[in-house]
């Protein structure tokens, strides 16, 4: 267990296991808090550590992400009713990415299931919602616990992080596809078990590395000595941000609010209106939130989550998105922006309101810039395009090529 | 002293000096009467003991709107609140729950004890959150009269009825069950562990003549928690010197738009002449007229005691007889020679600069109601126990520390005949052995406390049974049934008499909001504006 010798009220943040390695790299000093764990935001600089994801080979500590051992005889279906995605077509060694909501259809979490084996998963989350699932799994055969802290995990995202596993003798890596899973060892950490799935959240050729808490710091030191002369470096959350907008994933509490986190009226979102609806499978049978999904379908969301292409190259943080430029006419607001160092482009996820979902719809951004406190309005042209905004070939070739 | 004025104010509590405070800013020439030699009412700090300030009654800010500070502006006139630090709930046996600010670590406090738990508390603050945010557009409005044809009572309907219907279907039914059902089933539809019920159970008894397990329960728990601190909705805060400096600041906001108090000038009764309120008479006979006066007494004391009942309509008398305003809390304030320790506290958690308590199960609490249906103290009491010189320097001298108990449940009468100075020492040394179970030196550090019974704060403050609301806050006394139904816009059944206390809409606590309410009406009459 990661666990600390202070106690939670003196110091409420843990520490996770990569974290003695990760203080030694952080120049900047950037620590945030993320789902109870103190995490790294920069290194170095956001922009070196963004290119080492799309140029090289980036390691982020991944252990905070919130884990459930989901097992029984009734497993899958339990996943089935909790999940809008159909899990019965999930085989082990294999990874979904699903969504799961309330009884009205309002998204509670998105996150990642990994089948382990026959009647075993492990559910990934962003937000911790023990309640929600074992309220869910009343009436099934299924065992739920948090294993947040018995797992520790990183990243290892971009084009050379196939070479670098290889180099650091993790055998048989080479056959997994994207969204597969195996078990492998660590020959240079003391035959380490790792688990390696080919999942990840910058949309490139990637891994996630799954270990114990207690061979974590071996783990680490033989990736980086392993990618040293393959650019490798260790990534904050600032420049992992940059690569999701580009691979247009959905950030809960950035993109939408959790619904058992909403106090406002109206601020619940579904998966339709995230334009998630491939997530949806109604013929699958009953799942939490069907019938209102299914109301939703037929009488068509009111807004839905886009990908914007906006005019200049200033990011439009929660910019308002208007559907005249006289700016009279409000039609939503921006919930992540950031300007793409890959696609040139100055890229933004929105939700808008019907009818401007369709791409070529054209909207208007009202944005602020601040020129050495001298702060002006601009309003630019935001242009509805396809999501991802960015998808290499090379996330899909297997085996992956070799640098 | 002239005997005229334009508006009379009948006890100097933090709602007849809002009142007071609004009318004399509209340009009214405004005197408030308090019958005791200090303004506050129930909001006071008193030295009883050389070098203490004791927050002798109400004792803890949170409810006080944001718009009455700002507008009589509080802060000028010396307010300042505090914010707590943490709290806690003592367990027999030795463990503890902590509440503290830090998300995370509040979250890794409530997992030692369930980790399910610790996770639906967000929901439960959610689901708080939301109910607070569906009243919170209600306190500072006049509730309509459901019955009335006149249009401001229709638009206010419509107003309401909109407020509603916004709600969406599923949140009016959660909204509609909120205000009827239990504390305990509330809360057992959320946790699974008796001591973070037990802890979060304590706001719903508060001062009220309920158990965790009597309907409209969950309510006065809302009741608690729908103030705030600089945004932090929920919070709750010591003002700095004690809760008297509430009402110092109100005080000073009046006089300085030049309204003023009398203190030491007890009003015998409030005189009447052909349905019209002409002013009042004080107990040794001096007569002081005025248009308007203003009631900040509570209901009963009003209309039962102040007023000759020839004067008033007799259906609406057995109405007010029949408001439910029961005595049910007591209060311990303790002068200590230094911080008492809590063995169970970790030496460096802040769990005591905050409210503190020793009842662990909701069944626990719910004896000691039926000990008060029985009609005596509660043999294991609730407590809200606080030790604000943690945290207000201003409370007692360097080292030493000044304790406010605030004790649940406590009979107005006692079954076994009337209070005595020696059954007052037996409840208070009752009081004072529950914390003792926890803390090892409390009873050696005790200088001086002060032990008040439901009768005492009645004979001292004037509430009727002591009780701190002015009447209960049940579902079937609030809103346009507060007080009296057809009386919930604070207008007596008499000409130019209003009330302006908790007893009316929306309810105790020093939230001060019934004080402006009152005054916006009283402004209403007299074609001014507020």
């Amino acid at each position: 267990m990661a666990t600390t010798s202070e106690p939670h009220y003196r110091r409420p943040l843990l520490p996770t296991p990569f974290h003695a390695r990760a203080r030694a790299l952080a120049q900047s000093d950037a620590f945030i808090p993320w789902a109870g764990y103190t995490t790294v935001d920069v290194f170095t600089t956001a922009e070196q550590e963004y290119f080492a994801i799309r140029n090289a080979a980036s390691v982020y500590d991944l252990t905070p992400m919130v884990k459930y051992r989901i097992a029984g005889a009734d497993a899958l279906r339990f996943l089935n009713r909790l999940l809008t995605r159909d899990i019965g077509k999930l085989r082990p060694g294999r990874v979904a990415y699903g969504v799961w909501c309330n009884d009205a259809g309002h998204l509670i979490d998105d996150g990642t299931v990994f089948c382990l084996g026959a009647g075993e998963y492990r559910l990934c989350t962003a937000e911790r919602q023990l309640d929600w699932l074992l309220d869910s799994a009343i009436g099934f055969d299924v065992a739920i616990s948090e294993v947040t802290e018995e797992v520790a995990a990183l990243a290892l995202q971009g084009p050379t992080s196939y070479s670098v596993l290889r180099k650091a003798g993790v055998a048989g890596v080479e056959r997994l596809k994207p969204f597969e899973l195996g078990n492998f060892t660590v020959p240079a950490a003391g035959d380490a078990p790792l688990m390696v799935s080919r999942t990840g959240f910058t949309g490139d050729l990637g891994y996630e590395l799954w270990m114990q808490p207690k061979d974590a710091a071996a783990v680490w030191d033989v990736l980086m000595e392993a990618g040293r002369t393959r650019g490798i470096r260790a990534i904050g959350s600032r420049a992992l941000n940059i690569a999701r907008i580009e691979a247009g994933f959905v950030l809960p509490n950035v993109d939408f609010i959790p619904s058992e986190r909403t106090v406002f009226i109206g601020t619940e979102r579904s998966p339709l209106e995230l334009g998630l609806a491939w997530l949806v499978d109604f013929g699958k049978g009953h799942f939490t939130g069907r019938r209102a999904l299914l109301e939703e379908q037929r009488r068509g969301s009111r807004r839905r989550l886009v990908g914007l292409d906006i005019e200049g190259t200033k990011p439009a943080h929660n910019a308002l998105l208007y559907s005249d430029r006289a700016l009279r006419r409000q039609a939503g607001s921006v919930t992540s922006a950031a300007w793409s160092p890959t696609t040139k482009r100055n890229l933004a996820l929105a939700m808008v309101d019907a009818p401007h979902f369709s791409t070529g719809s054209t909207l208007w951004a009202e944005i602020y810039l601040n020129r050495e406190l001298v702060w002006e309005r601009r309003v630019v042209r935001a242009r509805v395009v396809e999501r991802p905004f960015f998808a290499p070939e090379r996330r899909r070739v297997t085996p992956p090529a070799e640098f | 002293m002239r005997s005229r004025h334009d508006v009379i104010v009948v006890g100097a509590g933090h709602n007849g000096l809002v009142t007071a405070c609004y009318l004399a800013r509209a340009g009214l020439d405004v005197l408030v009467l308090e019958r005791n030699a200090y303004v506050g009412g129930a909001a006071v700090s008193r030295s009883l003991y050389d070098g203490f300030t004791y927050s002798n009654c109400s004792y803890v800010c949170s409810l006080l709107r944001t718009e009455i500070i700002r507008t009589l502006e509080l802060p000028r006139f010396g307010l300042q609140i505090i914010p707590y630090e943490g709290g806690c709930t003592l367990m027999r046996g030795g463990g503890h729950l902590a509440l503290y600010d830090n998300h995370d670590a509040l979250r890794r406090e409530f997992a030692r004890h369930s980790r399910r738990d610790a996770e639906s508390y967000d929901r439960f603050v959610r689901d708080m959150l939301r109910h607070c945010r569906f009243i919170k557009p209600l306190l500072l409005r006049t509730p309509p009269d459901p019955t009335s044809l006149r249009t401001r009572d229709l638009r206010e309907l419509m107003w309401l009825g909109g407020h509603f219907n916004r709600l969406g279907e599923e949140r009016l039914y959660d909204t509609l069950r909120f205000f009827t059902m239990s504390c305990a089933d509330m809360l057992e539809e959320y946790f699974e562990s008796e001591i973070v019920k037990a802890h979060l159970a304590g706001s719903s008894i508060i001062g009220t003549a309920l158990g965790p397990r009597s309907p409209g329960s969950a309510y006065v728990l809302l009741h608690h928690y729908m103030g705030s601190i600089d945004g932090a909705v929920g919070a709750w805060g010591f003002a700095r010197g004690g809760m008297g400096a509430i009402t110092r600041a109100l005080a000073a906001s009046l006089e300085a738009s030049g309204g003023a108090v009398r203190a030491d000038a007890p009003v015998e009764r409030i005189l009447a002449r052909n349905g019209r309120a002409t002013g009042v008479v004080l107990a040794g006979g001096e007569e002081i007229r005025a248009a308007v006066v203003v009631s900040n007494l509570d209901v009963k004391r009003t209309f039962l005691e102040s007023i000759e009942a020839k004067e008033l309509p007799g259906e609406f008398l057995e109405q007010v007889r029949n408001f439910k305003i029961r005595g049910s809390s007591g209060k311990l304030n303790i002068a200590l020679d230094g911080l008492p320790l809590f063995p169970a506290i970790p030496q460096d958690s802040p769990a005591t600069r905050g409210d503190m308590h020793v009842t662990d199960t909701l069944d626990m609490l719910e004896r000691g109601y039926d000990d008060w249906k029985e009609g005596r103290w509660s043999r294991s009491p609730y407590v809200d126990m606080l030790i604000p010189s943690q945290i207000d320097p201003t409370m007692a001298p360097d080292g030493k520390h000044y304790m406010s108990v605030f004790v649940q449940y406590c009979p107005y009468r006692l079954a076994d005949g009337a209070w005595t100075a020696e059954k007052r020492q037996a409840f208070g040394n009752t009081v004072i052995d529950a914390i003792a179970r926890h803390s090892p030196n409390f009873r050696d550090l005790i200088l001086h406390a002060e032990i008040r019974t439901p009768q005492d704060i009645e004979n001292e403050v004037g509430l009727t049974e002591g009780n701190i609301f002015q009447g209960e806050l049940t579902f079937d006394q609030l809103l346009f049934n507060r007080p009296i139904p057809g009386y919930a816009q604070y207008r007596a059944p008499l000409a130019g008499l209003y009330l302006c206390g908790a007893s009316t809409h929306p309810g105790g606590g020093v939230m001060g909001a019934p004080g402006a309410n009152a005054a916006r009406e009283i402004l209403r009459d007299l074609g001014r504006d507020l």
